[in-house]
């Protein structure tokens, strides 16, 4: 049986007991700080995923901080070029773990149809990502279907010890 | 007002064309600065853009032309001042001491293009990053060819140098 | 403090608190003497503002060398969203550079392929009909509305002013929604071809937009009456950032922000296109240009589109849209599915694109910013040779530098927004 969606066992004395795993991915999946990194188009939707009409703080994203101390999800929003690249990298490296990457909109995901000497061919090439979102721009109900999956990414992956043990520190790909 | 212009500077006005209803005055390099600010006096005291042409496909006597667009609040005329710079001594004069405009679109030109404008406060690279090798827009620059930046530029020399 | 000393007579020397009757006394630092503090050690300090960073709409960084709070020196760097606009332009045919065009100013992404596709339509000489530059007048004029919304709606939130911009966004949201009815985009609409548009106005398209444009006036006078009269406000934005309207000229402004000025420069008056001679508004001028005129000149001039919306909605005259040349504008789908000519000629223009004739021409309109102006060079085959965009905002930018040395960061956040940088145009 479980309480929102987290398997508990309840007792007779009123007494709910569960994993402390469980507990901790609860709490970190329905309490996602975006850091918007938002350079283009795509940040005006951001915008508009923020606001009353499609709401993002159902999901628990409500509080978006331009610090990358004290967020753990970046949007990253917009074209990056290479004269930007050194810049999201570091910012990247200035959150603490555990940290999420959401890639919004073409731009972000794969270069978009800016196939040029000054455009950056996908995000992916300096940082992770956990969640590609397709669009020029995508709507924002893309982005909400986008943070439901990041929870549900979140939901099969073990809580405890660093984040992407497979993957090691300092390389990308 | 073509004819004051042409009059007064003669040998240096190469040409007049009207396409489409604009007026191009081509000039040469050496009078453009002169050219340029007797125009200023004259009421165009808007300039508009400086635009960098690559005219390597275009079978021109000399491949590269910056075009200056100016337009006269009082009069509301538009003016567009064509120079060609060859390719093997791209300097022109400075204008950004006549309107304040030109100082960006002086940079940007120099950073596409590669026109190096003489008397410019700090003619450096303004919308590629500072470690691009090559000027993006010539005709040559193959379109696909990315370059990775390693770092963000360091600002202080031109916070002292403007 | 639980307990007060045991001495708590005011005129006694030592007591806890300062004397009932008089004020309390300055240390021996009088403020308005700029001297009494310069034997003190200081050293200026560096800060570098950007490229993201909450106040900053878009990509740009500022480095500033501080004296205080105040910024002595600035050096501004843009070129963090430059994407090779112009270069990509050349690859591609006339009518596949409309969506790039799109991502100019996105905030207003109509305006950007009108300007583009009124310069390409003078290059080919050829004349519109008159029901697609009414719809085109219609859609620019939201898209100023639209673009202004954005643009005060971002100047209070900085100021320190959030309840406006939501009162604006919703305002906003409501004209999108009557644009993504008619283009079926919600940002990037490309909706306007070389030639004409790209199909006509939906059923119930008129009524829309008059139901949606009620919303702004709404929106205007709730926002006016929170901030016009408001002392923080004022305090804030008066003789901040003020530029002259000489020196607004040698900067390059247009737009707005040379209305705010005090130069009467408007391309709707000065170089009419599209009938806007014919529509009667005025031209909003300001008195110091600080950031209180150029807020105020945007309110008031979405005051002035309401007006040229209503006028061009009474005018709106039945027709084809797209002009009678089958060298430029794509024949009927149904034709193309049955005829063979009409075939080959729809394959002929997407394949080889439209053949616009060499030369050389520069084109602008009035954007919501300014003066958005296409440089266009073609050299006969189906690709443009050069595109060069004048920006507005780039202008604007290089004009940034002066506004902002003297004044304190904080200023710097309440003028920044006035100038409404979009970054997709400063960098294409």
């Amino acid at each position: 049986m479980g309480v929102d969606g987290i398997p508990v066992t309840k007792h007779e004395t009123g007494l709910i007991t569960t994993r402390l795993e469980e507990v901790i991915r609860w709490g970190r999946k329905n309490s996602l700080w975006p850091l918007p990194f938002g350079t283009a188009c795509c940040a005006i939707e951001f915008m508009s995923v923020v606001s009353s009409v499609f709401d993002i703080s159902r999901f628990g994203a409500e509080l978006v901080r331009f610090s990358p101390r004290q967020s753990d999800l970046m949007i990253v929003a917009g074209t990056i070029n290479y004269k930007l690249g050194p810049v999201l990298k570091r910012i990247y490296d200035q959150m603490c773990e555990p940290k999420y990457v959401i890639s919004m909109g073409a731009c972000a995901c794969s270069g978009g149809f800016y196939d040029n000497y000054a455009t950056i061919q996908g995000i992916d090439q300096i940082i992770p990502v956990d969640v590609f979102i397709p669009g020029c721009p995508p709507r924002p109900d893309a982005i909400l279907n986008a943070v439901v999956k990041l929870q549900e990414k979140i939901d099969t992956e073990p809580q405890m010890g660093p984040r992407q043990p497979e993957r090691e520190r300092g390389k990308t790909r | 007002m073509v004819e004051r212009v042409t009059q007064q500077f003669g040998g240096a006005v190469e040409g007049v064309d009207r396409p489409y209803g604009d007026v191009v005055l081509t000039v040469g390099r050496k009078a453009i600065r002169d050219v340029l600010s007797h125009l200023k006096e004259q009421g165009f005291d808007l300039l508009l853009d400086i635009a960098g042409v690559d005219g390597l496909h275009l079978g021109r006597r000399e491949r590269y032309e910056v075009v200056y667009n100016l337009y006269s609040l009082g009069d509301d005329l538009r003016l567009r001042v064509k120079v060609f710079v060859p390719e093997n001594d791209m300097n022109l004069p400075t204008v950004s001491d006549l309107w304040e405009s030109a100082n960006w679109a002086e940079r940007e030109a120099y950073d596409m293009f590669g026109v190096v404008f003489e008397g410019h406060p700090n003619l450096v690279r303004i919308l590629c990053h500072r470690e691009f090798v090559g000027h993006a827009l010539r005709k040559d620059y193959p379109i696909m060819k990315g370059q990775w930046a390693t770092g963000t530029s360091d600002l202080k020399p031109d916070l002292e140098r403007e | 403090m639980l307990t007060g000393p045991e001495n708590m007579d005011p005129k006694q020397p030592d007591s806890a608190g300062p004397p009932r009757d008089e004020p309390p006394v300055a240390a021996e630092v009088d403020l308005a003497d700029e001297t009494s503090l310069d034997d003190l050690d200081t050293e200026p300090m560096y800060i570098n503002i950007g490229p993201i960073h909450p106040a900053t709409h878009g990509t740009f960084r500022v480095f500033c060398k501080l004296d205080g709070e105040r910024i002595e020196k600035a050096a501004v760097e843009v070129g963090y969203l430059h994407r090779g606009f112009e270069k990509t332009a050349e690859t591609k045919n006339f009518t596949l550079v409309i969506p790039y065009t799109d991502r100019l100013n996105y905030c207003s992404g109509l305006v950007n392929n009108v300007g583009y596709c009124k310069a390409v339509e003078r290059m080919l000489g050829v004349t519109i009909t008159p029901r697609t530059e009414i719809i085109r007048v219609i859609i620019c004029e939201i898209q100023r509305i639209m673009d202004h919304l954005i643009c005060v709606g971002a100047n209070l939130v900085d100021i320190g002013a959030l309840t406006n911009f939501w009162y604006f966004f919703n305002a906003r949201e409501k004209l999108n929604d009557v644009l993504e009815a008619l283009t079926g985009a919600r940002l990037t609409y490309s909706y306007i071809r070389i030639g004409g548009l790209a199909w006509d106005l939906p059923k119930g398209f008129e009524e829309n937009v008059r139901a949606a444009l009620k919303t702004v006036p709404k929106a205007i006078r709730d926002v006016e009456g929170l901030v016009k009269k408001n002392r923080i406000f004022i305090d804030r934005t008066r003789d901040i950032g003020v530029m002259s309207a000489r020196d607004a000229v040698s900067y390059g402004f247009t737009g707005p922000c040379l209305r705010a000025s005090g130069v009467n420069h408007d391309l709707r008056k000065k170089k009419p296109y599209y009938h806007y001679d014919e529509f009667e508004f005025d031209v909003v001028l300001g008195e110091r240009g600080d950031v209180y005129d150029r807020m105020f000149v945007r309110i008031e001039e979405m005051k002035q589109s309401l007006r040229i919306v209503e006028q061009a909605l009474k005018v709106l005259p039945g027709g084809p849209i797209n002009i009678d040349d089958k060298n430029v504008v794509l024949p009927d789908k149904g034709k193309v599915h049955s005829s063979m000519e009409e075939l080959i000629n729809h394959f002929k223009l997407i394949i080889e694109g439209i053949e616009v004739p060499a030369g050389e021409i520069y084109d602008a309109i009035e954007a919501p910013n300014g003066e958005l102006g296409f440089y266009i060079i073609s050299d006969g085959s189906g690709k443009p040779y050069r595109i060069k965009v004048r920006p507005p905002c780039f202008y604007l930018m290089n004009g940034l530098k002066k506004l902002i040395e003297g004044h304190m960061v904080a200023d710097f956040v309440a003028i920044l927004p006035g100038l409404n940088i979009i970054a997709g145009e400063l960098d294409r």
